[in-house]
């Protein structure tokens, strides 16, 4: 027996290495290790959210006058195709998957994800990903135009005759990008079932990793149906079949299906992960265990599985048939039922605590506010005539920013707070955290909010110019926006400046329950010298019993 | 290194590691073929759906496919899915020969239903461009018959590497999972064969 050390394997008298995960270098090479490829998932995914951010500030500089007078109408087009695919194909899935990779194994006692390997291949693709879409702009013709959905037939006028064009490159970065998801599904499937520490049962687990869980489980059932059409439609573009065109007497409603039958609970495997951030930020700076945790757990499973059965509300305008409206209408405000259990599980959490309002619990907290409201215009919508009224208006975009940058990102932005000292053995300057705080709560609402009243009056989404009666609202959108871009600088100022020199981290900052807690900060290579047994459920606030204890010798 | 005291407890540690690593690939595996079967399930509801819902669905001079060609390509390939459990069953037994043998078989059979797809295809009168009847129907057979060709390659590779010295204790999970992506395989190809063939 020759005596090597093997990948994964700590020998027993070995000393972790505490060193090596803060080499920079490291982020720039081929890395198996998860907390490696959990930061270079956040980074990368952040570069692409600036990317798409100055496509809406172009665009929110042209809606400043009713005219188009500030771009192009096809780059305009193009400008919005790309900043909702690139905010969501590259920015809020892959920052998740970042934390995901980052602090599952951590949280559930393991050294690493199941196939280690096969994780940083997955996230390789994410660069690839974006570099297509990016060079999209430099081909004959420019990016894709038809919206980050691709509806045919208007995906399939696109081309420019040749079949290098923007929406043949943008369909296979949509490919490539649903082969990264898929690889990681099946890893964090396999490593959330196979390889929680002993004593860990399914309701010993933390929440986000239940959030994971759900989320990822949607995409293997979810995902191959959009890869489907996307291949269908592919074929469509560049070998000339007729699946969805209605010229050769395909059928552009069934792209639809295939579209939103992922599309659709992909907001669940976006929003999920955010749910369980706040299921783990409000105990922590609330001092108090969550309320009703395997509710909560459980309620995650249940949305995975509702989202499976409410695509077709994208759709009631489609010509789809009035009871199937009806069906579709019921299972879609079934959502709230689950999603509500969690709005009430957290409202328990924090009453009656005793609230420390650092920058992760503010971010968790204005979130929390805005998703409340985006639960709320999501019900009405859901709601068929209310859907016919303002279908294509910016009654929708109001609502799904406020899911998608209100909830979804203010809550990244709380999870990259809360786990910024034990990612990087640094602490970041709490005034900033504060500044960056308030310009973003005040910019996303001063954004969005006046979306609403446009929509209600009847203004479309998509589009460069607009009657002069609308100006009014968009001006105030405009300034909010450029106020909610501005509100990224003291972000990145802050992060820069205390990953360089910030004050040495301890290993529990925010005296927090979790595993993750209980290793150094930034954790060492194998995470864990011994793989600890678990002995007590989680969020055990004011309990006195320890959360784990480690192997005997 | 004190090697003298951690050999055993390396040893016993890599032992477990290696079992554990072995079962994560088979769960990953079958957590991927759940995966692929959405794709297959979505394009056989696409079909469905088009075949219900279209105006004119054979192409003009279409009256329907023959079914005893295919039908015999059934059988074949049903019946490899037996062959290849025989295979494994033989290397459960130590039986190196008899589980080349009955690899080899497995991978004739596939190749005889592949040579047999591309006879059809060779005779039809409608291409993949020729309207909704052809793109569908070349669509589905081909993604299948890419999966087939897939298993073929895997089977390929676990028949070089059991040359290869030190190879392959009992439940391998190279040799498992292939077979058990062959069995896949064919249960598709089944539900392809009624909603394509039976169902005209």
């Amino acid at each position: 027996m020759t005596n090597i050390p093997i990948e994964g394997i700590l020998l027993p008298n070995e000393k972790p290495k505490h060193e090596s995960s803060s080499n920079w270098k490291e982020y720039f090479s081929f890395s198996t290790d998860h907390k490696v490829i959990g930061i270079q998932y956040l980074v990368t995914s952040f570069f692409f959210f600036l990317v798409g951010g100055i496509f809406a500030m172009v665009m929110r500089g042209e809606l400043m006058t009713p005219e188009s007078d500030l771009v192009d109408r096809t780059v305009y087009n193009g400008m919005f195709t790309m900043h909702g695919t690139v905010m969501l194909f590259l920015w809020t899935f892959p920052s998740l998957v970042g934390f995901a990779n980052y602090l599952v194994p951590l949280m559930i006692g393991a050294r690493d994800m199941a196939f280690p390997r096969l994780n940083a291949v997955a996230f390789w693709m994410v660069p690839v990903v974006g570099i297509l879409m990016m060079g999209s702009f430099f081909v004959p013709g420019g990016p894709a135009q038809a919206g980050w959905w691709s509806y045919p037939p208007v995906s399939l006028q696109n081309p420019t005759g040749n079949l290098i064009n923007g929406q043949v490159i943008w369909l296979l970065a949509v490919a490539i990008s649903g082969v990264s998801s898929i690889m990681g599904a099946v890893n964090f499937v396999t490593t959330i079932v196979k390889m929680r520490a002993p004593g860990m049962g399914f309701f010993r687990m933390p929440l986000f990793v239940w959030g994971v869980f759900s989320a990822q489980i949607i995409q293997l059932f979810g995902l191959p149906a959009l890869t489907a059409g996307a291949v269908m439609l592919l074929l469509d573009l560049t070998v000339g079949t007729s699946f969805f065109d209605p010229a050769k007497g395909g059928n552009p409603v069934m792209f639809q299906h295939y579209f939103w039958f992922y599309s659709h609970p992909a907001v669940y495997v976006i929003i999920l992960p955010v749910f369980a951030i706040f299921s783990e930020i409000f105990p922590v700076y609330s001092r108090k265990p969550l309320f009703g945790y395997k509710v909560v757990a459980v309620s995650s499973i249940l949305i995975a599985v509702v989202s499976g059965i409410v695509w077709v509300h994208h759709m009631y305008v489609s010509g789809t048939p009035g009871w199937m409206r009806l069906i579709f209408m019921l299972t879609t405000m079934c959502v709230s039922v689950p999603t509500g259990i969690k709005v009430f599980a957290w409202v328990a959490t924090i009453w009656g605590g005793k609230l420390r309002l650092h920058t992760p619990m503010l971010f968790a907290l204005g979130a929390l506010i805005m998703f409340v409201f985006a639960g709320i215009t999501g019900i009405m919508l859901s709601s068929v005539p209310v859907d016919v009224h303002v279908n294509n208006t910016y009654f929708v975009v109001g609502h799904f920013h406020y899911v998608l940058y209100g909830t979804v990102t203010m809550g990244l932005y709380a999870a990259i707070y809360h786990w910024f000292p034990k990612m990087t053995g640094r602490m970041y300057s709490e005034s900033w955290g504060k500044i960056h705080f308030w310009l973003a709560f005040i910019g996303t609402n001063l954004n969005f909010l006046p979306m609403h009243p446009l929509g209600l009056q009847g203004m479309l989404r998509r589009v460069a110019s607009y009657a002069p009666e609308y100006q009014f609202w968009n001006v105030i959108a405009s300034l909010g926006g450029f106020l909610l871009g501005m509100s990224t600088l003291p972000f990145i100022f802050n992060m820069v400046i205390s990953w360089m020199q910030g004050e040495k981290a301890p290993a529990n900052p925010w005296r927090a329950i979790g595993l993750e807690w209980l290793v150094s900060s930034p954790p060492p290579v194998e995470n864990f010298e011994e793989i600890p047994i678990i002995i007590s459920e989680p969020y055990g606030y004011g309990k006195s019993e320890p959360l784990t204890a480690n192997l005997p010798e | 290194m004190d090697s003298y005291i951690n050999s055993e407890e390396l040893h016993q540690t890599s032992a477990e590691h290696s079992h554990d690593e072995e079962g994560n690939k088979m769960f990953g595996f079958i957590v991927f073929l759940l995966s692929e079967s959405v794709i297959f399930l979505s394009f056989f509801a696409g079909y469905a759906i088009y075949k219900t819902t279209t105006p004119n669905w054979l192409p003009a001079g279409v009256s329907g496919l023959e079914v005893k060609e295919p039908a015999i390509n059934t059988v074949i390939l049903v019946a490899s899915s037996f062959v290849i459990y025989l295979a494994e069953r033989a290397l459960q037994r130590h039986d190196l020969v008899k589980f080349r043998l009955f690899l080899l078989a497995t991978m004739a059979m596939g190749t005889y239903f592949l040579v047999g797809q591309a006879i059809e295809w060779n005779g039809l009168t409608f291409g993949f461009t020729s309207g909704i009847f052809g793109s569908t129907f070349y669509l589905l057979t081909g993604f299948h018959g890419l999966h087939v060709f897939t298993g073929i390659l895997l089977q390929l590779i676990i028949l070089v590497r059991s040359f290869l010295p030190g190879n392959y204790d009992t439940g391998h999970y190279g040799v498992n999972a292939t077979s058990l992506f062959w069995h896949f395989v064919d249960v598709i190809w089944i539900i392809l064969f009624v909603l394509i063939y039976v169902w005209q």
